[in-house]
């Protein structure tokens, strides 16, 4: 008789996990991704071992999207002192930053191999929550508030596929999951502690190249569904906008096109699977303008939305 | 010195030439193995080739997942890639339109490209490469210029350096998009030891049916792919150009009547004796590349002394490879760096090489003023003077 070995991040103690965080690595699933992590720096063990306990183990000798490395150097510049170095797959794509950062550091590099790589998907930069079966897309550029609405539908019972990728298969019409830790930015921190005070939120993280951030860990259930994907139908922009009035408004399936198109990483890149994959989801969703400056408000239109237009 | 083969080199070195010979056998490794020949050709620039065979070959929609979605990945970014160079030709043909007598011959991957020779599936295209006459470059360069193709800030060195001693312009690209476009009037540098006549080049030249374009004659194909292998510096590229080599011997060898025949005289006439020996040996030695007996035994008037070959062996095999991601090896550095080196000994005289490396050396480690920009209009001058 033996145990069963350990299926998720969680099944393992700390000490197990951190031995094989520190030691030769360990296998962690992600949406459509396997990913190979080493992380030797000081302070991750604990928050990384938090946000991730729902993620799935991959045992060694896989197949892996990536392998992807993090550890403490100490740098005489730009000043002195303790950064971390994120490799992936013996690379380094860019400087070394502050290791109080690491966390940080991880989800962000991690978000590049994504962009960089994985082309085999159409690659919108949106959030994606999932309601009644269906999928509503939230792309926007930084700084729109996309993050804190996507964290404040997810606390309000949609189910998170990502907070920052909205990944297609080219030839069909289903949003796939890569539900991810959710980072929040400044004064969304607080704005979301007090919307959903309980929301569990890693370190909060001053100083990084987009302020201070806190990442808030993704629902159980989101990751345990994390195979399962989702139709696209509805596609909302979102703005906000201190002071705004609440607007949702229905724009042409052109106009549509036109902003889903620009906001995608890698439009040009695929080519005619590009457009022909944005032409199929904008014809099989509604598209909408959304401006705010409340998040009740926000997430209770886009609830009543889904809940009143049963496709 | 150093240069010891270490377990991971070897698994390495098997890894990718099973995947370069035999592509099909990939799927079938144990995982851990096909885990780090993915790793390994995405790192030789390679995923896309490997993606490509087994795409031919039926094999890829039967791939788990997340292999599958790995080798779609690199063919989506190769014919990006080619996509992008196929429209620069395009846009170069149109800018250019109006110096119908100037003869403009594509080069390297945009070669392969307009060829059609099978390595260009799959390839990880990067920059256009032209040919273009050397009393036709001001022309051509003042042609780009107006109509939107801008020159990268050079330091006034390294600006010097491209437009005195080098056989190309500095690069240029298009202020709407990303793609290089370098222009060239020869193949190797002025100050290399070696001189091919880029005349014999352009009268050997193919025009490309339907297309503004010529192409190197097959064997100055090859024979331009080994010079770039041998004289071209860093040995990011070398694995896949070695597979370039490979490839198109292949491929002329069976479509192009007397090219065998033809192969040892033009190297001598073009004076590439030495670097076609060397292409020759590493092709075969490595890829199996079938070279007649004829041509090997002719080649052998190419080669160096016997110490001098056995040290070239050994850091070719070294440096050739890429390194194993999790385990490099200082050997394999160490064989880079001396090719690197050897690349730039035969192609400048030493005093203006000591004076290069220190030049680059106070650049990577001091960098200060060396970083200055000259202005563009200033640079214009220098070629028009000259």
């Amino acid at each position: 008789m033996t145990a069963a070995l350990p299926s998720r991040v969680g099944e393992l103690s700390p000490a197990q996990f951190r031995g094989r965080l520190r030691g030769t690595g360990l296998g962690i699933r992600i949406g459509p991704f396997a990913v190979w992590l080493q992380a030797r720096v000081r302070g991750l063990d604990e928050p990384l071992r938090r946000l991730y306990r729902e993620y799935p183990l991959v045992e060694a000798g896989q197949v892996f999207s990536c392998h992807v490395a993090l550890r403490d150097v100490q740098r005489l510049r730009p000043r002195p002192g303790r950064y971390v170095r994120f490799a992936v797959d013996g690379r380094v794509p860019h400087e070394d930053l502050p290791a109080e950062q690491a966390l940080a550091v991880f989800e962000w590099g991690l978000n590049l191999v994504i962009a960089l790589r994985m082309h085999c998907f159409l690659m919108l930069h949106s959030a994606v929550l999932e309601r009644n079966g269906m999928a509503l897309a939230l792309p926007a550029a930084p700084g729109h508030g996309k993050t804190t609405l996507c964290a404040a539908l997810a606390a309000r019972g949609w189910r998170l596929l990502s907070d920052e990728f909205g990944l297609v298969r080219p030839g069909t019409m289903s949003l796939l999951p890569v539900p991810r830790p959710m980072p929040l930015k400044n004064e969304s921190i607080e704005v979301m502690q007090a919307f959903a005070p309980d929301l569990e939120l890693g370190p909060i993280i001053p100083g990084t190249r987009k302020g201070t951030v806190a990442h808030v860990r993704p629902l159980d259930d989101s990751v345990r569904r994390q195979h399962e994907a989702a139709p696209v139908r509805w596609v909302v922009f979102p703005e906000w906008q201190a002071g705004a009035v609440l607007s949702l408004q229905e724009v042409p399936p052109a106009e549509g096109f036109m902003r889903l198109a620009t906001n995608a990483f890698n439009y040009e890149m695929l080519g005619a699977a590009g457009f022909e994959t944005v032409r199929d989801m904008v014809n099989a969703s509604r598209c909408f303008r959304l401006s705010y400056s409340d998040l009740n408000e926000a997430v209770a239109q886009l609830t009543s939305l889904a809940d009143s237009d049963g496709g | 010195m150093g240069v010891e083969p270490n377990d991971s080199a070897a698994v390495v070195r098997g890894l990718v030439l099973a995947a370069l010979r035999d592509p099909c056998t990939v799927p079938a490794l144990p995982t851990a193995h096909l885990d780090l020949t993915l790793r390994l050709m995405r790192r030789a620039r390679l995923l896309g080739r490997l993606a490509w065979r087994l795409r031919q070959a039926g094999a890829l929609e039967a791939q788990p997942r997340v292999v599958a979605d790995q080798l779609q990945s690199a063919l989506v970014i190769s014919e990006a890639r080619a996509r992008a160079a196929r429209w620069e030709l395009n846009r170069l043909a149109w800018a250019l339109d109006d110096l119908r007598d100037v003869p403009l011959v594509a080069m390297k991957g945009c070669a392969y490209l307009l060829a059609g020779t099978p390595n260009a599936n799959g390839r990880l295209f990067a920059d256009v490469d032209l040919l273009v006459p050397e009393a036709d470059l001001p022309a051509v360069e003042l042609r780009l210029h107006e109509r939107g193709w801008m020159g990268k800030e050079l330091a006034p060195y390294d600006d010097l350096y491209y437009r005195r001693w080098t056989h190309e312009l500095p690069p240029m690209t298009h202020v709407e998009r990303e793609v290089e476009v370098d222009l060239h009037h020869s193949i190797l540098m002025r100050t290399a030891r070696l001189k091919p006549a880029p005349a014999l080049l352009f009268e050997a030249a193919r025009q490309v049916p339907g297309s503004r374009y010529k192409v190197l004659a097959p064997v100055d194909m090859v024979l331009h792919a080994i010079v770039h292998l041998f004289h071209g510096g860093d040995m990011d590229d070398a694995l896949r150009e070695i597979v370039d080599i490979d490839d198109l011997l292949r491929h002329y060898a069976a479509t192009e009547p007397g090219f065998w025949e033809q192969f040892w005289p033009r190297a001598a006439a073009l004076d590439l004796a030495r670097p076609a020996f060397y292409g020759l040996r590493y092709a075969c030695m490595l890829l199996g590349t079938p070279v007649p007996e004829s041509v090997s035994a002719a080649s052998r008037g190419g080669a160096p002394p016997v110490p001098i070959l056995r040290l070239m062996d050994r850091l070719v095999r070294d440096a050739l490879f890429p390194q194993h991601p999790d385990a490099p090896s200082r050997g394999a550095e160490l064989a880079r760096l001396l090719l690197y080196v050897r690349s730039h000994w035969v192609k400048m005289p030493a005093p203006m090489l000591a004076r290069h490396l220190a030049y680059k050396f106070y650049v990577r480690h001091g960098r200060r003023a060396a970083t200055e920009p000259l202005h563009r209009a200033d640079a214009g001058a220098v070629v028009r003077s000259r």
